[in-house]
């Protein structure tokens, strides 16, 4: 059985599922605009919070919070569920899919072997759908890929109740209700304002634009702190974070600025486009960050100059997010 | 970053099954989609942290050879693990794991314990036990 569904790539898999269930429900949302309105855009740097001993740094907001309000804008009623073990959670599946529904669900990317090896880590919060189940496998649609594929039943189970942090529970989730007829505008505004509000306003200096230039004071004293190994081991997990899947950074900047493009051209307002190519440029410095930081990382030799170089252009950044996410709040404000 | 310029690096680590997606803006500004075969910085990133982990996994490796550790922490590295995981899948305490980290304790082990790290590690219960194979497993 399979249901008839059309797979497309997307750069982010909490977007692409959502924008592919809603497709399958006939609703048609590209994923620029599922990351705008779901107010997916974030910026965080935890030291405090480590994995495997290094601090995060996160270019997003936290997972599963682009659907949660993607949900509540558009008006969308999605039903979600956890289940304690296996066989309940794999025969909820299954009736799902007799009913020919395609079905969400987060997995850890170690055990979904269709990815290319070095990408699997455990990585527990990865976004797929499955959509059918043919010859005992079940098919996926994995956003971040070109193509649909399939997973046996064991790996699926295994990536469904992988543990340590977070750990899944075999959650999965399906839109079960959808609105009539939704105020798009309004959806996109708020949207922005939440986006540029949290970004600018947020008086910790961990959040936002502050947490960036927070970083980059940080990330100058590293090589003294830390020392040149581990300094360049942070440093290599910074640009991971940036880059690798799941995360992302400067990839969700153009995404953001892909949004601020589409949005322009729905509500008519010129502003949005300009300020989708200072983000564009943004998105470029963050870029250069990472290949810079990827040089620093290649050639072993951390030496202080770099790494104050790379937090200048971070801090760069940091003042240019500050005045687009400004300017962003002061014109989403009076929507 | 323009569509011409979306990285097309021949060096990647993603085996020909993956090309992501980007988005990247065309003449006038405006954005579409391109695949990226493969980006440089990020590749090197993926290296190093592979790089960490081999170079774990080999120590594990010496050290259950030398008798000081038990093949749970071997497998625990060779699986990308740490403590409270195991512990997690095990149903148990970390402290527990710890403890069959120890030869000592490891060879106590009943069957149905041992069944279970086997099925955590995704190997067989002979595979879990034969520490002579892996005096001949280098981690490069």
């Amino acid at each position: 059985m399979r249901a008839n569904f059309t797979h497309r790539q997307s750069a982010h898999c909490e977007n692409g599922v959502v924008s592919n269930l809603l497709r399958f429900h006939g609703l048609e949302f590209d994923e620029p605009m599922i990351f705008g309105i779901g107010s997916g855009l974030f910026f965080s740097y935890l030291p405090f919070v480590k994995l495997n001993g290094i601090p995060v740094a996160s270019y997003r907001i936290w997972p599963g919070h682009i659907f949660k309000r993607f949900a509540n804008r558009i008006g969308v009623k999605i039903e979600r569920k956890k289940y304690s073990t296996p066989k309940a959670a794999m025969d909820a599946l299954d009736s799902m899919l007799e009913k020919g529904q395609p079905v969400g669900m987060l997995t850890s990317v170690f055990y979904l072997d269709y990815l290319p090896a070095a990408y699997r880590f455990h990585f527990n919060a990865h976004n797929i759908i499955v959509f059918g189940k043919e010859n005992g496998r079940y098919l996926v649609s994995d956003p971040v890929m070109e193509y649909t594929t399939d997973i046996s039943p064991e790996d699926l189970i295994r990536a469904r109740f992988a543990k340590g942090v977070p750990e899944p529970s075999g959650r999965m989730y399906y839109p079960v209700t959808l609105p009539g007829k939704y105020d798009l505008e309004k959806a996109i505004w708020t949207g922005i304002k939440q986006t540029s509000d949290h970004m600018t306003h947020i008086p910790v200096p961990l959040f936002g634009a502050k947490g960036m230039k927070y970083l980059s004071k940080r990330l100058r004293y590293w090589p003294d702190r830390l020392g040149d190994r581990k300094a360049i081991q942070w440093l290599g997990n910074l640009i991971r974070m940036q880059e690798e899947i799941g995360t992302g950074g400067a990839g969700f900047r153009f995404i953001y600025a892909a949004f601020l493009d589409q949005a322009s051209t729905v509500l008519n307002n010129e502003k949005l486009f300009d300020l989708s190519g200072q983000l564009t440029k943004s998105g470029d410095q963050l870029r250069e960050f990472a290949y810079y930081a990827g040089r620093v990382c290649k050639n072993r030799t951390s030496d202080t100059r770099s790494f104050s170089e790379l937090a200048a252009m971070l801090e760069d950044c940091s003042q240019k997010e500050q005045q687009i996410f400004s300017e962003l709040y002061q014109i989403s404000k009076a929507k | 970053m323009q569509q011409d310029e979306v990285p097309q690096d021949e060096k990647n680590l993603n085996e020909g099954k993956l090309a992501k997606l980007y988005y990247a803006t065309d003449a006038k500004g405006h954005y579409t989609k391109v695949n990226s075969i493969g980006w440089e910085p990020e590749t090197v990133a993926m290296e190093q942290a592979w790089d960490v982990v081999h170079a774990e996994v080999e120590a594990a490796r010496q050290k259950v050879i030398a008798g000081k550790a038990s093949p749970v922490l071997y497998y625990l590295k060779k699986n990308i693990m740490n403590v409270p995981m195991v512990a997690g899948y095990m149903g148990t305490l970390s402290v527990i794991v710890r403890l069959h980290m120890l030869p000592f304790f490891f060879h106590k082990l009943s069957q149905k314990t041992l069944e279970r790290y086997a099925y955590t590690f995704r190997i067989t219960v002979e595979e879990l036990l034969d520490t002579e194979k892996l005096k001949d497993k280098h981690e490069s």
